[in-house]
Formats: C-alpha cells, structure tokens, sequence
C-alpha cells in the first residue's frame, strides 16, 4: 500500500520544514543541497526501497548511500519521520555528543547503511554491496543519491565503468541535478552537460526526470528496479533550495546559516 | 616579551580572525606586489579564502570543480612550466585524495606547488569528524622535500602564505576555518623552519602549533601564577623541525610538552619524539593531541575542551611531566 502521490508530497513538506528546524537549530550546514533532494528521499523511503525501520540492520533489506553526504539533514528528517528514531533528535543535529553528525555516520545513527563524507565516494560503495548481494544470492536493491557537482569527481567515473563493466544491475544511481555546486553554476566551473550522453556512452541505462514530481520518480524507479543486466542511473532535474522562494537557485545557499527571520519566511513558504 | 611583538592576551581584549583569512589576504599582498603567482580552488571559494582574491585577480585564479585530484595534478603542470602556483581545498581533501598526486607527481619532481590545507583540524566543527583533518600533518611531513607550516593566527598565515612563495620545493600550509585569537603582530618575527619563544621559563617547555599557541601561553600564565616557569615555543615549522630550539628546551627545562589540533601519531609531538628520543637524553614528554579517532560534531571550541586542548588541558599535562621529571631523575 504506496502511499498516494498526495501524501508523498505531503511527506514532501514535513520533511523540508524538519531540514530548516535542523538547520536553524545547528547554526550551520547545507540547506540548498538538503532542500533538492528531499522529494527523492520521500520517494525512494516512503516508496521504492524495502525496508524495515524496526529492523535497521535488516539483511535483506534496500540500502540508501547518501554520496552527496552534505545533505545529512534531508535523510536524518526522512529516517526520523519514517520511524528510526525519535523525530525530536532531529533538534541534536551537528551538537556535540549528538548521534546526527554533520556528515553521516553508521555507528551513531540507526538506518544509514553507509557512512559517508568525501563526495565522490558513494557510487564505489554501492558497487561494493552489489557485488556482495549477487554473491549471497539476495536480490535487494541499492540506491546512491548524488549531487551533479560530485560527478566532477573522477572516482564517479570509475565506479560508472565498474558496475556496467560488471552489468550491476541492482544498483541505482540518482543524480540531484540542480545545476549548482558550492561556489556556483556546474557549467560555469566544470561543465558537466551533456551528463545523459555521458553515462548513456558509460553503458548505463539513463532516466531522466523532474525530481521535484513524485509520480515522475516512482515511475523511474519502477523503471530502474526492471531493466536488468545494466545499471541505471536516474537523472533528476531539481532546483537547489527548492521550496524556499529566496533560496531557489542562489548559490549562497549551498551553506548559508539561516537566521530567525529568515526561518520564519522559509516556514511560511511552506506551510 | 616586547621584543617578539606579541599582543598581551591576558591583559587585553583580542581580536578573533579565521586562519583561512590570512591566507587570502598574503595570496592578495603577493598579487598586489605583481608576484606571477596562480591561485587555485575546488569549488571552496566560499569558505576557503580565495573569493575575495577570484574578484580581485580574475585572471590569476581558476576554480576547478570538485576535482582536487586532477587540480593538483593541474598545478604540478603550472608548476613545471615554472610559475608559483597555490592550491586551495581543504586539510583532509589535500592530504587525503590527492596524496598519492602530491606524492608521486609534485614532491617526486620536487615541483614548486604550494598547497592549502583550508578548515583543518578541528575547526570545521559542526561537520564533524569525516570533514575534520586531524592527520593532515601526519601524512604531509612524511613526503620527501616537502615543507609543512602550521600557522597559529592568521597574521602569521598571511605571513607563511608570502613566505611559501620563496620555497622552491612544495609546500603545505594548514588554515582553519574558526575564528581564533590573534596573538602576533606584524613585527612579531617569522622565518620558515625556526621556532620562537613566546614566554620564558625554565621548569618545563611546552612546544605548540597552530590556533593551540594561544592555549599554551594562558596555560603558561596560569602556571606562573602557581610557581611553575612554563616555556611557551611556537613550533610553527614542523618541518624542517627546530632540532636545535627543542633540544636547548629538553637540557634547560627537562621536561616538554607538545600541544597540537590534530592527531596524536605523527604530528607535531611525534616529529618532536624522534628528535628528542635521537638526542640520548631521557626527558619526559607528554603529547597533548587527539589519540586515535576521528573527530565529531560540535563547536569549535566545544572540541578543543572535549580534547584536551584548552589552557587547564595543557597544565594538567605540564604537571604530569614536571612530576615525572622529578620521578625518572632523582637528584644526585
Ligand atoms: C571531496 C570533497 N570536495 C569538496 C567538498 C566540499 N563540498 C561539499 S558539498 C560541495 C558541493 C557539492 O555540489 P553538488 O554535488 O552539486 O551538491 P548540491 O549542489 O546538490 O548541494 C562541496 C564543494 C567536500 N566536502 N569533499
């Protein structure tokens, strides 16, 4: 029983006005990068991936790796609200002590199935479950979410090469492809287009989709979950900051600190 | 000691910068003065130091995406046509992902990249321990020919920032990214390689680097108070190593304590260790870093508590040492 597309966005929502208490709260962190990417999150947890959130350590159960690990509060809300742990832990996010670190870490927070940090990392690690999956015999799936500046990354690349070379066909990748990366515009800095081309000529089998529409996504996943002998990789067009009108497609945002005013005006936007 | 210029911290208020800050500020003064130098980033302009420099020197800076592998390797071409290049990305970035380029492309070709090691140590706080770069040292004094340099406030950054452009070979300067006491002046005097005394005193010395001298000489003072002459040594350079400076420190004082924002293997303290342990002499030595783990969330300052790393930290470990040397020399 997936949830209807009304409710994911309604998912959606929640999860956006967690990440700007976290973010407020923590007086510091990612919140362009946390905001694009949190309709993925409530697809993939609330739709796609089979888990257990009693059962964190389940073994059959779907992996998320979190390459672009910067977006830590986006997946701490999803975690919190699909019922890891208590929603209230969220306001610990980057204190001292807390089991949500700045980046995520496996052995404080139950349901990361990866630590991550470095961007450019993730897509290596799914490889690596894959490849164990297959030779356990058990079919569960591995999604990696990462930005479209981690692709820059040349181990992105050669992680591309070794799950088609190996015909990996349970892995995911997911591409939050707001354009943006910290000090500005992907195809200003190191231009990445045409990206589907690039991962088409790398073998994989490439979606592309509006990644703030949760039917689109649950639609690429279905995709991706039946394409067999190839990997897949989702290419998600996103705003950065997406729901918050002042931090829309302004790069500032990639690490801002958000203020008490501001917050108010952001939590407006999304009530 | 008015000669070493220092500012009085005890006495009055100080002014709080970000290292990362006198990095930039040196890499404009070297443009300014029509030094032929490029300046590189990967995608950290914002936080490292260098936008205000990408506005000012267009044409000098380039911005290469999150691709510090191939920056490196960039540089080591800059580099190799004879320019004076500096990169930017942060501690763990450049010791960790590109350390095998800095290893075999640039240090193996003794090639004149100086490279910056922006929010090191502790000091990216809230991120935790995967951004934290506590082994940055460590890894970077290993390498042949290179020089590594752990400015203690971003006056002395600005100045080891100029001072690196006179290098030859390649060099690491370590930034952070918090904001911390300014201590120096700009008369205070800094030369690649040679340590200086801050405070005298003659019980016991205690060797430091980084934003962690500040804790050192409140330390020293707070120990005077009690009768104690702690020796406060900025040991800015860890490498080359002040051999001579840390030996007279073993004979005169007999007793050492090393004070660093980073790992407890390899850094400072263990530069200092090999050097003491090859003199002959048994001093006692106490090493005042993070021992075998990563880091984690929280505030700057928060951290350098929860480590150890505050003046009452570093008194503690100069009563330990000061009580072994009693213990491992009895008077003859
Ligand atoms: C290897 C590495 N490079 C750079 C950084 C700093 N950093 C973190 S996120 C980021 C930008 C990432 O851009 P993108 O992947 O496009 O993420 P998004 O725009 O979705 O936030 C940078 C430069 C880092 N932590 N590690």
């Amino acid at each position: 029983m997936s949830p209807t597309p009304v409710e994911l966005r309604e998912v959606a929502t929640v999860l956006r006005r967690d990440v700007l208490t976290m973010l407020l709260e923590a007086g510091s962190g990612h919140p362009g990068g946390s905001l694009s990417c949190v309709d993925i999150l409530a697809v993939l947890y609330w739709h796609a991936m089979k888990v257990n959130p009693e059962r964190p350590t389940w073994e059959d159960r779907d992996r998320l790796v979190l390459s672009k690990a910067h977006a830590a509060p986006a997946l701490y809300a999803a975690l919190a609200r699909r019922g890891y742990f208590d929603v209230r832990e969220l306001l610990t996010f980057r204190k001292l002590k807390s089991k949500l670190q700045g980046f995520p870490d496996m052995q404080k927070t139950p349901g990361i199935d990866a630590s991550v940090g470095s961007p450019g990392q993730g897509l290596s690690i799914a490889n690596g479950l894959a490849i164990a999956a297959r030779r356990d015999r058990k079919n569960f799936r591995i999604y990696c979410l990462m930005g479209d500046g981690e692709a820059q990354e040349g181990q992105t690349w050669e992680a591309a090469m070794t799950a088609a070379h190996h015909g990996i066909d349970n892995v995911c990748a997911v591409i939050d492809r707001n354009h943006m990366m910290g000090d500005g515009n992907t195809e200003e800095i190191a231009s990445l287009a045409p990206l589907g081309d690039k991962w088409k000529t790398f073998n994989w089998h490439v979606i592309s989709v509006d990644g703030h529409d949760v039917e689109a996504l649950s639609a690429a996943f279905n995709e991706a979950s039946s394409t067999k002998g190839k990997p897949t990789v989702v290419i998600a067009k996103t705003v950065k900051g997406k729901g918050v009108p002042f931090m829309e497609n302004r790069p500032e945002w990639h690490d801002r600190k958000l203020t008490e005013d501001l917050y108010e005006e952001a939590m407006r936007a999304l009530a | 000691m008015p000669e070493m210029g220092l500012v009085d911290v005890h006495h009055s208020a100080v002014k709080l910068e970000a290292t990362n800050r006198g990095y930039e500020r040196g890499l404009i003064e070297l443009a300014e003065r029509g030094a032929d130098i490029i300046v590189m980033d990967a995608d950290l302009a914002g936080s490292s130091g260098t936008s205000e420099f990408r506005k000012r020197f267009p044409d000098r800076f380039m911005d290469i995406g999150l691709c510090e592998q191939d920056m490196l390797g960039t540089a080591a071409g800059i580099a190799l046509a004879g320019k004076c290049v500096y990169v930017t990305t942060h501690g763990m970035l450049a010791a960790g992902k590109a350390w095998d380029i800095i290893r075999s492309t640039i240090c193996y070709g003794a090639l004149n990249v100086n490279i910056c090691g922006a929010d090191a140590g502790l000091s990216a706080g809230g991120a935790g321990g995967s951004r934290q770069s506590l082994e940055d040292v460590a890894v970077m004094r290993t390498l042949p020919g290179m020089t590594v340099v752990v400015p203690a406030d971003s006056l002395e950054a600005k100045k080891a920032t100029i001072a690196a452009s006179r290098i030859p070979g390649p060099v690491y300067l370590r930034f952070a990214a918090a904001r911390v006491p300014i201590i120096t002046t700009d008369i205070t005097p800094f030369t690649v390689g040679k340590a200086e005394v801050y405070r005298r005193g003659d019980d016991v010395s205690i060797l430091a680097c980084g934003v962690v001298v500040y804790e050192a000489m409140k330390a020293s003072r707070m120990l005077e108070d009690n009768g104690i002459g702690a020796r406060v040594i900025n040991c800015h350079t860890i490498k080359p190593l002040d051999r001579a400076i840390i030996s007279r420190a073993s004979v005169e004082t007999g007793a050492l304590v090393t004070v660093e924002e980073g790992a407890s293997i390899g850094g400072l303290g263990g530069a200092c260790a090999e050097a003491l342990a090859q003199t002959g002499r048994a001093t006692p030595l106490k090493i005042v870093a993070i021992d075998d783990r990563f880091g984690e969330s929280g505030e700057h300052e928060e951290l350098l508590n929860t480590f150890g790393l505050t003046a009452r930290g570093i008194s503690a470990a100069v009563r330990e040492v000061i009580s072994r040397k009693k213990d491992e020399q009895p008077q003859s």
